[in-house]
Parts: structure tokens; sequence; C-alpha cells
């Protein structure tokens, strides 16, 4: 069995999951996505492989290589599709209303104007985000018409042209935290508070200062992550994140290369172990 | 044990056990985020810098 590891760089996720498959006798050979030469007409190494987990940290890099390993008939965890749908805010968020899944009421926008017109209707405060993009960057909270005018000519200077799609979504009264469930497979396998701190201020992303304690699994919560996952866009490895909002539990994104490394102590659940155990049995031989 | 040099400070980069090749470290005496080219013998070079589309 060939399994290969696509990164960007070794993160401590990309080392946790090396071992978990050192640990099982099995190698996960590394691929750096700085090095491979994609000819759409040769699929060369690519179809040796049973099965590759994608862990670039470069979103766009990840795209093109999972559908070059696809095109190949390779099975990559997780699929393109499922960047594709994952990976953009909008695009996640019109799945998860279509599935009347309960997610925060959001406007997307293509103008300054319209932005504003979407502000509106949603009323402050609310919450602007990229759609495209992670760990909390250029996500903010905005409380009035100046913060708005503000966060909107910052974008239009921004040579980024996704930053000039506007993701307007109801600020939801919630705890000082927010939940993190791990998917594997069809199962939700632990899940974590995301708390904030004075340092993160309102937002909760651990990478910017929040903390991680262990959330306890409920039925609803198990159903919800995978409902908002693995039923949305097949088995597959993700962290999606809920609020606890006024009406009760709201999903408001998933991540399809979902970080884990602070969430193994808090939970005591070998997540990089369950994520090498899915890729072993997913591969195609 | 054979040790890289900080491309930033020229300090001495000896790499801990268990190091992969790809992974970011930083430079104790300047404090510079390296990415480890080698192992054997070590070698580092400036890490990449973060970029908008990398997240999770």
């Amino acid at each position: 069995m060939r399994l290969g590891l696509i990164y960007t760089i070794i993160t401590p996720e990309n080392k946790l999951l090396l071992s978990a498959a050192q640990a099982r006798g099995v190698e996960l050979e590394r691929i750096s996505d700085d090095s491979i030469l994609m000819d759409v007409h040769r699929t060369g190494d690519a179809a040796s492989f049973d099965a590759v987990l994608q862990r670039s940290s470069s979103y766009s890099r990840s795209l093109y290589i999972s559908q070059y390993f696809e095109e190949a008939g390779t099975r990559v965890v997780n699929s393109y599709a499922t960047q594709r749908l994952f990976g953009d805010k909008a695009s996640t968020s019109f799945a998860l209303a279509r599935a009347k899944i309960r997610t925060p009421r959001t406007i997307v926008a293509c103008s300054p104007e319209s932005a504003r017109a979407a502000a509106r209707e949603l009323g402050f405060p609310l919450v602007i985000k990229p759609p495209m993009g992670s760990w909390a960057r250029m996500v903010q909270r905005i409380n009035d018409n100046d913060s708005l005018d503000a966060a909107i000519e910052c974008r239009e200077e921004m040579g980024n042209v996704w930053q000039k799609i506007y993701y307007l979504q109801e600020f939801v009264k919630k705890p000082g935290r927010d939940i993190r469930v791990f998917v594997v497979g069809n199962e939700a396998i632990c899940a974590i508070y995301r708390n904030s701190t004075e340092k993160s201020g309102w937002i909760t992303n651990t990478g910017r200062g929040g903390t991680a304690s262990n959330c306890p699994l409920t039925p609803e919560i198990c159903e919800l992550a995978i409902a908002a996952s693995s039923k949305l866009a097949g088995e597959g490895i993700y962290g999606v994140d809920m609020m606890e909002g006024p009406e009760g539990l709201m999903v408001h994104e998933v991540n399809h290369t979902t970080e884990f490394r602070n969430s193994i102590a808090p939970t005591g659940t070998d997540i990089p172990g369950k994520m090498i155990d899915f890729l072993i049995q997913h591969a195609k031989r | 044990m054979a040790e890289a040099e900080c491309p930033e400070c020229a300090g001495k980069i000896a790499l801990m056990e268990g190091t992969e090749v790809g992974e970011i470290i930083t430079c104790a005496d300047c404090g510079c985020k390296l990415e480890v080219t080698a192992v054997n013998p070590p070698a580092v070079q400036k890490a990449p810098e973060v970029q908008e589309d990398w997240g999770e």
C-alpha cells in the first residue's frame, strides 16, 4: 500500500500524522507541494499512490494538486470537491442553508454598495469575513456604519480579488466560546470548546490565543456535525465549528484540513491515529 | 554533532532528535523562523512567509 502526505511545511499536525502512520507500520511518504509537476497529459507518479492525505497549508496549491491526484485515480482525503465546498465560506453557507442546517444568517455581496445594503438587512453588530481564508484572518466584528466603511475601504485597497467579495453574517450572541467537532468518516470522534480569552478578544481561534477544553459529545452535537460534514460532502476528515446561539446549536464553518494539535490532550482522543486509520481504510487497493 | 547556520544571523543551529525536513524551527539567537531543508547534515533556509491562502 502506498500512502502519501501532501504538505507545504511540516506542521506539528503533520509530524503527529507521520508518527501515527509509523506506529501502524505503514509509511506515509512526504510529498512537498513545492515540488510537484502536474502534467495534464501524464499522471506520472501520482497514479501509483493508493491514497494521499491532503494537508497543504496553501488552499490554492491544495486544490490543483488534489485535482491532479484524483485525475490519476488516487483517493485524496479530503477530496477536491470537498475542498472546493468547505474552503469557500460562501459555498459552505449556501450548502448548509440548502440542507436546512441551522447556520447564522449570511448575505454575500459583490460591491461596497451592496455590502452596505446587506448590513442594513442584517443590522449591527455583524461579522465580516473573507470568503476564503483561515485562522480568523481579516474576520472583523462590525458595530456600526463607520467601522463597516473602514472594513470596506481596506478590502477595496487590497490586491486580492476575493477580499472584494463581501461575506457578511449576523453576530450570534453566544457564551465566550464555540465548539469544534472532529469528524472522521461518519463518526464524530471528539469535540473541544474553543474559549475566547483576553488575548483573543471575541475570537475563539486557538491560533489567536483562544484556549481548548474538552466538550462532551452529545447526540445533538454528533448529529449536527455529521449532517454538516460527511452527509453534505461524503465521508472525510472534518472540523465542524458550531456556536451555542440563543435558539440552539448552529454551524458556521466546516474545516477540511482541520488542525488538532491543541485538541488531543483535552479530549484524550488519538485524533491523528484515527485519521491515519481512515486513510488506510479508504486506500484504493 | 553537525550544525547548520542561521541565514539571518549566522548563529549555530543544532537540530533536535526527530526533526523532519520541512519543519519550521526558530533560531535561538535571533528568533528567525527557519525551514529545515536537510537533517543529515543539517541545513536550513528562511521559512516561507505565511500566505493569504494558508489555513485549515
